[in-house]
């Protein structure tokens, strides 16, 4: 989940390292796609469920996939998690993003959640709980574009396109072109506050 | 934002827009199985009513209870304020009860104002309607509602009500609600007019950002939304107009009148509705009225306003240096 606007990159971006580019992306999000259809056996029951906002995205783009792959239609939605998150008294309260169910419900069904950065953790923790006031899906798994350590809770991904060992002072900053006009993941040092 | 919801006018058109596009996706709750978030889970609430109402404070309780807030419901009677306690005692003691929101509706004006700014209690104060001064929380489900019907419910998200045409008709000089729309109305870019007698306009309405006219019948064409407003009876001690029935054929919104008005326009009451006198049945009954839409869209907003005053951190408290705040980029 991340909540940056479009926007120049800040400074310390500027000189951030590409780590995944375009082509990198498609495929990756291509073996994911395929990953899931072997794992399901098919993947007539699943649900891909985005976190806004490049999460949403990938999970679109993971759809097509699907439907490439299985001929078949793959529901898709988002699932924002703003109002589960355990942070949101530290921080001045966030603007909502949307919360999108496919028609026939997750009742049921094998949920797919797609984010962009598995980082703490607790971006994950915040989505099942809210995937819990949704339905009762007949299991619940994840997949990330960039898994980049640092975990603060026992959450793995069961799909990830690219292990990352990052140190806690870098970024890892998803771009995608559906928000941010290209598709790169880049790697750039932190700024230290002064 | 500011810290407490007093007034209408208090809101900058931004403040308003994150208002209802936080309503917009607060309103998709409500077609859930669970209809419940924990966001305001451990935050105590009081529901302070000195004034009697019914669907405000039910449909702020209802809000707050979807938002998984513990609520106390408080009203005047039969409680220690009837036994002569001042606003001020009433107040210290929810503060010392720990209260961390209280949405106060008070007869005098400038009640909330007093809770809010005299320093006796530290929690975010919410009007929830006071004498005939303000009452934001019914001009922001009204804006909503508005922009949901005239805009759209997706098309609408960011934007505003620029260049809409409102028309407000009725007991104007005892309604708070018109002085709230009026305030939000003009905010969010739209074009007020106000209708009614003469004697039911306040003194120095001229200075109000809108128009104002007395003769309903013009007005109707050129308009995007109507609103009818309840003659308030009880609030009425002296000789507005000469009988109920001339009041109702100037100034109540009957079949031919609404068939004067544009397609697309809407017709808006705030509840109670007074039947045969501000609205006829046939209007009240019709697919362009939209006063149940209005109740729903309430909880809405006000679980919007709730969650944007109290769901996130304290500037007044800031967090221990321990526990630094952390970015989103961190919190993945």
């Amino acid at each position: 989940m991340d909540t940056h606007d479009p926007q120049p990159l800040p400074a310390s971006q500027a000189d951030a390292r590409p780590v995944l580019e375009a082509p990198d992306i498609a495929r990756v999000m291509t073996r994911i796609a395929h990953e899931i259809v072997e794992r399901a056996k098919g993947a007539d029951d699943v649900v891909l469920l985005g976190i806004p906002t490049r999460g949403v995205f990938l999970a679109r783009r993971l759809a097509d996939k699907l439907e490439q792959i299985t001929e078949r239609k793959v529901p898709v939605g988002s699932l924002d998690i703003t109002m589960y998150r355990d942070d949101l008294r530290l921080q001045p309260p966030r603007a909502l993003a949307r919360t999108e169910i496919p028609g026939d419900g997750i009742d049921g069904k094998l949920v797919v959640l797609v984010d962009d950065v598995l980082f703490s953790g607790r971006t994950i923790r915040a989505a099942l709980d809210a995937l819990n006031d949704i339905g009762r899906p007949r299991a619940v798994q994840l997949a990330v574009l960039v898994d980049r350590g640092h975990r603060e809770l026992p959450i793995r991904a069961d799909y990830v396109g690219k292990n990352l060992p990052t140190s806690l002072r870098e970024t890892v900053k998803v771009l995608l072109a559906e928000e941010d006009g290209r598709d790169t993941v880049l790697l750039g040092a932190k700024q230290t506050p002064q | 934002m500011q810290r407490h919801l007093i007034s209408a006018a208090d809101l900058t058109r931004d403040d308003a827009v994150l208002i209802l596009d936080t309503a917009e996706e607060m309103a998709r709750v409500a077609d859930r199985p669970i209809k419940k978030l924990p966001t305001l889970r451990g935050r105590t609430v009081v529901n302070l009513f000195f004034e009697d109402s019914t669907r405000t404070r039910i449909s702020f309780e209802a809000a707050e209870k979807r938002l998984s807030a513990d609520v106390i419901n408080f009203s005047a009677k039969g409680s220690s304020v009837s036994k002569g306690e001042s606003l001020k005692d009433t107040a210290q003691t929810l503060e010392a009860m720990g209260v961390d929101a209280v949405v106060i509706r008070h007869g005098a004006s400038g009640a909330p104002y007093r809770l809010a700014t005299s320093g006796w209690i530290d929690a975010h104060v919410i009007n929830a309607g006071d004498g005939t001064h303000q009452h934001p929380t019914q001009a922001l489900l009204d804006a909503f509602t508005m922009r949901r019907r005239l805009v759209g419910r997706d098309a609408g998200l960011g934007q505003d009500l620029d260049g809409r045409r409102i028309t407000l008709v009725g007991d104007v000089l005892h309604s708070r609600v018109a002085r709230s729309n009026v305030d939000l109305l003009h905010t969010l870019g739209a074009e007020v007019t106000l209708v009614a007698p003469p004697t039911l306009l306040p003194v120095g309405v001229e200075t109000w950002p809108c128009e104002v006219s007395y003769d309903l019948d013009s007005t109707l064409p050129k308009s995007d939304a109507v609103m009818m407003l309840r003659v308030q009876r009880e609030r009425m001690n002296a000789a507005f107009f000469p009988t109920e029935r001339e009041y109702s054929r100037r100034y109540g919104l009957d079949g031919d009148r609404m068939a004067r008005m544009p397609e697309h326009a809407i017709v808006m009451h705030p509840g109670p509705m007074v039947r045969g006198m501000e609205i006829t049945a046939e209007v009240a009954d019709s697919d362009r009225c939209t006063v149940v839409e209005q109740v729903a869209n309430g909880v809405s907003i006000r679980m919007a306003v709730l969650y944007l005053l109290l769901g996130g951190a304290e500037f007044q408290t800031p967090s221990t240096p321990a526990a630094p705040a952390r970015t989103a980029e961190e919190n993945r």
